[in-house]
């Protein structure tokens, strides 16, 4: 027999991701099994629940909570105290107590739910085909949210009133709706219309789909107002629509995303390992870059990603995606719906604007998206997801929680990053967490500045913390560092590869020495060489060195060296040969004769031809050199050209190179490579393609040695390079290295902004002074 | 030139040179200051140095360049120039000649800005300290108009002229330079900006701001004034005229041209009712013949300089950081 025991009270405050996850509904049923009475609500600090009743049900509540949280949720503390008693009957959900203002945790927009998609499904359900149907566990978050806490008064939903049917869903304790602040019905949620490029409207609701379908087999381009911004469709099989969205596009090479109706449609077209399949089926729905078949071609047209053996794909990430994917039944190409490198259209009337001479008719609807999420863009490397854009589905969860940034954090308050000009994302920490903002895009254009001004906005609004010190970028000519330049607040100057290096240690929560081995494009430093080939050392406290990098070669014409490899190589045979480098056959191929002059009165000038140690660059010169691109139109073509040449070859062969040392510094001396290489004529481009490859792993390899230090990081744009990230890690692991690399943030420059935060936490816990 | 110890040598400069080829009343005079006639009650007053390397370049000299220079600045302030000063610092070793081909470009480019050289100085260092020639010139002006021409007196709505193509003097400097050899033949713009801006005031166009472009080029000059007026411009990329051989010579240097220095350009901010009057003016002169409106002072945008290109892109202008740095990653 039980003994009697007195009823108590007990107030629970937990922390962490517990709102617009069906956590008070869950908390409502759980309290009600546990015979308890009392009553939970959102505040903008996460959830307080009050419950009495018998102790022993308290306790058997408490255990069950961790245990038993909905799929999403994230508990990140739960503090419990003993409260006068109250005598309440029953248990109650209550409305948000808007008074307490603490952080809180926002979840990003998930794709639909089983439970959903049988209802889209199903002819008898009200909801049969209604494009915006979601539930507790699925549906729009972050981009429909304007402040916290989540309630549907504080979203892009409150434009709508809910019917009685949406609004007893809503109130009921039992209905799986309950709460769910997104809900919406055919009879009183958003509605679809397709208008024409002047914004005349042409169908509404399910007749709008039916005509989007028709354009879209016609060979229109079709501008959707998607999840976090508008994309772009066209028939993924129809040559002369892509061709005229890559004419209108002004994107002539760069491959486009495609949309797949399901798995198994994908599995006809791509090879899918099962982390691959995990990752296109998972409730974020990314972009994955797979390996596509042969028999792909049957349904893709080359046009969709020339060159290229791969293809990016995606399922469905909203039930709009999936009622247009289903009926067409093939796959349709989803492509960004922006100019150029500027954000996507997320208002209506913006994308008839900017993307009027680029669709001939627009899908969309009367829900507003708060703010732009691009698609995030995964592949899987060394058999694990690598993050290459992380926005949709992924932000704005917060990263990790560092111990480290929990003790500066709570001592020293609040970092902000605010990242790279390229690939821009900002990071913040607050409380323990760091949390990194959507990718925002090239602060080269207004439109992406005032989206990094707003991100910066909304991530320190939603944290409500006023950042103490701004760490940015050295290079002088960034928006981002001239963003900060401005601000009156504590200032971090932070080296380009020194972020790179410590946001490959943020991700694995990493604290003590190490080398970060930071391979990338063109990244500042104070030397004025354009840096991209670095060792970096940290011995765990207070000191970051750069110890080894790539020997320098010079960049006819700067910048423009980027989009035209002809140029890297121009510089890289120079370096090794001087003027006899300029009348090398390949660079007569690519120059006419009076530019090879001009190009040698720069070279021996040093007129805008800046040095560069940059690993980007040598690829884009080796790829010039074997006859891939003089000129790309997209970041990375080159390289990626040079890595698909590598392909289906198994080979050890490399080309020699030497390792110097000069004072406390070593230089890795590709010249033998090249010459190598060059002169390599007897072997095919892929085993030429390979042995490079092998080389520059080599090299790392040689130089870790030399350095001797057991823990290695890599991260920069160039280990999105399966095969370099593959061969160099598994050769360090085979000489004992322990080899850390990137999974969740991108090792290109979108994750720069957490490396800052993260450095400035490492560096303030080893006591050392921020300077401005 | 030989290393002067001052006196002697400094005196038969004078005489045997900047006397006779600056020919005027004050400068005969040989006093350490000129006394000025004046009449009127607002002067306006600038001073400029001049260092460029070759000292002689296609379209134009050291000696046209710091004339030019100081009449440029105080054109743009509304004035009407009226007196220059010229301090010389030579270097020991430069042949006389070529001293004097300099003053003689000087006297006559003082004549066709109706300015006098009226006072000077001259220094000679040591061999090696000095590249040649340096040139200080200040000058002395009065108001054209009551209205004052600056930065703040920029309006939302304003049409932003352009005066001609850009990039000819940084690009030819530096082909002649260097070395580099282009397509065609490319000569500076160096040139005086007086006339033209006179033109425009006398035939009483209103103009808010007038600003000459020199180093860091049209972007540079525009990115300053947004901020100094706190407005938004937008620019149509298309409509900024650029000669062919600028913009192949920028290709294959990587050089944008909208960063490239000027010496006989300026941008006049015209208030909408007179656009067509300032533009049919201005096509009527040597220095605006080839004239455009750019863009225009846009009312909400923060203060920045936005280039609308072809595609419709935004892309946004900030001053020329040192050098043209590569960005990307
Ligand atoms: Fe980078
Ligand atoms: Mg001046
Ligand atoms: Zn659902
Ligand atoms: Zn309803």
């Amino acid at each position: 027999m039980r003994p009697e025991m007195e009823s108590e009270r007990q107030q629970v405050e937990i922390t962490g991701l517990v709102q617009g996850v069906g956590f008070r509904p869950f908390v409502y049923h759980l309290a009600r099994e546990c015979k308890l009475d009392g009553w939970v609500a959102n505040h903008s600090g996460g959830v307080r629940i009050e419950v009495e009743g018998d102790p022993l049900d308290i306790d058997k509540f408490l255990r069950r909570l961790p245990e038993e949280k909905p799929p999403h949720s994230q508990i990140l503390s739960i503090h419990t105290k003993l409260v006068p008693f109250q005598g309440n009957r029953g248990f109650e959900i209550h409305e948000s107590d808007k008074s307490k203002v603490k952080s809180t945790l926002i979840l990003p927009d998930l794709a639909p739910c089983d439970h959903c998609l049988a209802e889209l499904a199903d002819p008898k359900d009200r909801r049969h085909n209604y494009p915006f149907i979601n539930c507790t566990l699925c549906g729009p978050r972050f981009s429909i949210i304007d402040k916290l806490p989540y309630d549907r008064t504080n979203t892009s939903m409150s434009a709508f009133t809910l019917c009685d049917d949406c609004r007893k869903e809503y109130k009921d304790p039992a209905n799986r709706r309950f709460h769910t602040e997104p809900n919406a019905c055919p009879k009183c949620g958003p509605q679809l219309q397709l208008c024409d490029a002047h914004g005349n409207i042409l169908a509404s609701s399910n007749e709008a789909l039916d005509r989007t379908l028709a354009a879209v087999s016609k060979g229109q381009i079709v501008a959707l107002k998607g999840v976090g911004g508008f994309q772009l469709l066209v028939d993924a099989a129809d040559g002369q629509a892509l061709e005229r969205l890559r004419k209108r596009k002004k994107r002539p090479h760069k491959p486009f995303a495609l949309l797949y109706p399901s798995l198994e449609a994908v599995q006809k077209d791509c090879k899918v390992s099962k982390v691959e399949a995990d990752l296109l089926v998972s409730r974020e729905r990314p972009i994955v870059i797979l390996e596509a078949k042969a028999e792909a071609r049957k349904r893709i047209h080359s046009l969709v990603a020339p060159d290229s053996p791969e293809l990016g794909v995606m399922l469905p990430a909203s039930p709009l995606h999936q009622l247009l994917i289903q009926k067409f039944g093939a796959p349709l190409v989803a492509t960004s719906g922006n100019l150029a490198e500027e954000p996507i259209c997320i208002e209506n009337d913006e994308a008839l604007e900017r993307l009027g001479k680029i669709a001939d008719c627009f899908l969309m609807h009367d829900r507003k998206i708060l703010r732009h999420l691009d698609d995030s863009v995964l592949r899987v490397i060394e058999n694990r997801p690598l993050m290459l854009r992380r926005a949709r589905g992924f932000a704005p969860l917060p990263l990790m929680r560092s111990q480290i940034a929990q003790q500066a954090t709570e001592s020293l308050g609040s970092y902000l990053g605010v990242g790279a000009d390229q690939k821009n994302t900002v990071a913040l920490s607050h409380s323990g967490w760091i949390y990194s903002s959507q990718h925002i895009g090239d602060l080269e254009n207004a439109a992406s500045v005032e989206r990094f001004d707003q991100a910066i906005g909304e991530l320190t609004g939603f944290q409500q913390c006023e950042p103490q010190t701004l760490i940015h970028d050295l290079h002088p000519g960034y928006n981002s560092h001239r963003w900060v330049q401005k601000k009156s607040a504590t200032k971090l100057g932070v080296q380009h590869h020194t972020a790179h290096f410590f946001s490959c240690m943020a991700e694995h929560n990493y604290i003590g020495p190490a080398l970060g081995i930071c391979w990338d494009g063109t990244g500042y430093d104070i030397d004025g060489v354009i840096r991209g080939g670095e060792f970096l050392y940290w011995n765990g406290d207070s000191s970051v060195e750069n110890i080894a990098s790539l020997r320098t070669f010079p960049l006819p014409g700067g910048e423009k060296a980027v989009r035209e490899p002809r140029r890297a190589a121009a510089g890289l045979l120079y370096e090794i040969s001087g003027f006899v480098a300029l009348q090398h056959h390949l660079l007569k191929r690519y120059f006419s004769r009076g530019e090879r002059r001009n190009l040698a009165t720069m070279l021996k000038g040093q007129i805008n031809s800046p040095r560069c140690s940059s690993a980007g660059r040598l690829f884009d010169a080796v790829a010039a050199l074997l006859g891939l691109n003089s000129h790309t139109s997209y970041e990375g073509q080159a390289a990626e050209a040079l890595e698909h040449s590598a392909r289906g070859i198994q080979s050890h062969d490399a080309y020699p190179f030497n390792l110097q040392q000069q004072g406390h510094r070593w230089q890795l001396d590709w010249a033998p490579s090249v010459s190598a290489l060059i002169y390599d004529e007897g072997k095919s481009l892929p085993q030429r393609a390979v042995a490079f490859h092998n080389t520059l792993a080599q090299m790392i390899l040689t130089v870790a040695r030399e350095i001797a230090e057991p823990r290695v990081f890599l991260s920069g744009g160039v280990f999105q390079n399966k095969l370099l990230t593959e061969t160099v890690a598994t050769l360090l692991r085979q000489n004992n290295f322990t080899v850390h690399s990137h999974s969740q943030i991108p090792p290109n420059d979108g994750g720069i902004a957490l490396g800052q935060v993260y450095y400035a936490h490492c560096m303030a816990a080893a006591s050392q002074p921020l300077g401005g | 030139l030989g290393h002067g110890s001052g006196g002697e040598m400094t005196q038969r400069l004078l005489t045997n040179y900047i006397q006779p080829i600056f020919n005027n009343s004050w400068v005969a005079q040989a006093d350490d200051s000129a006394t000025l006639p004046w009449a009127a009650d607002q002067l306006v007053f600038t001073t400029d140095s001049f260092v460029i390397s070759p000292l002689f370049f296609p379209g134009g000299n050291i000696g046209e360049l710091a004339v030019y220079g100081t009449v440029n600045d105080l054109a743009m302030a509304g004035a009407e120039p009226k007196f220059l000063s010229c301090s010389l610092i030579l270097e020991e070793g430069l042949p006389l000649k070529t001293l004097k081909r300099v003053l003689l470009s000087m006297a006559s480019a003082a004549k066709t800005t109706g300015v006098s050289l009226v006072t000077g100085d001259t220094k000679v260092v040591e061999r090696g300290k000095g590249d040649g020639i340096y040139i200080n010139t200040s000058g002395v002006g009065v108001l054209l108009s009551n209205q004052p021409t600056d930065a703040r007196q920029i309006q939302t709505g304003d049409l932003i002229l352009l005066s001609g193509d850009v990039g000819r003097h940084g690009i030819s400097v530096m082909a002649c330079r260097e070395g580099l050899e282009f397509e065609s033949s490319l000569t500076s713009d160096c040139a005086p900006l007086n006339g033209a801006v006179a033109k425009l005031l006398r035939a009483g166009v209103e103009i808010h701001c007038l600003r000459d472009l020199t180093r860091g080029g049209l972007a540079t000059a525009l990115v300053e004034l947004a901020e100094s007026s706190c407005r938004g411009f937008v620019l149509e990329e298309s409509s900024i005229p650029l000669s062919e051989t600028v913009r192949g010579a920028c290709e294959i240097l990587g050089l944008d041209p909208l960063y490239v220095a000027n010496e006989g350009r300026f941008v006049a901010f015209v208030p909408e009712r007179f656009s067509n009057l300032a533009i049919s003016i201005l096509r009527n002169t040597e220095v605006g013949a080839s004239c455009e409106y750019i863009g225009r002072v846009d009312g909400e945008a923060r203060p920045q300089v936005i280039l609308r290109n072809n595609l419709g892109c935004e892309c946004l202008l900030q001053r020329l950081p040192g050098e043209q740095l590569p960005r990307i990653c």
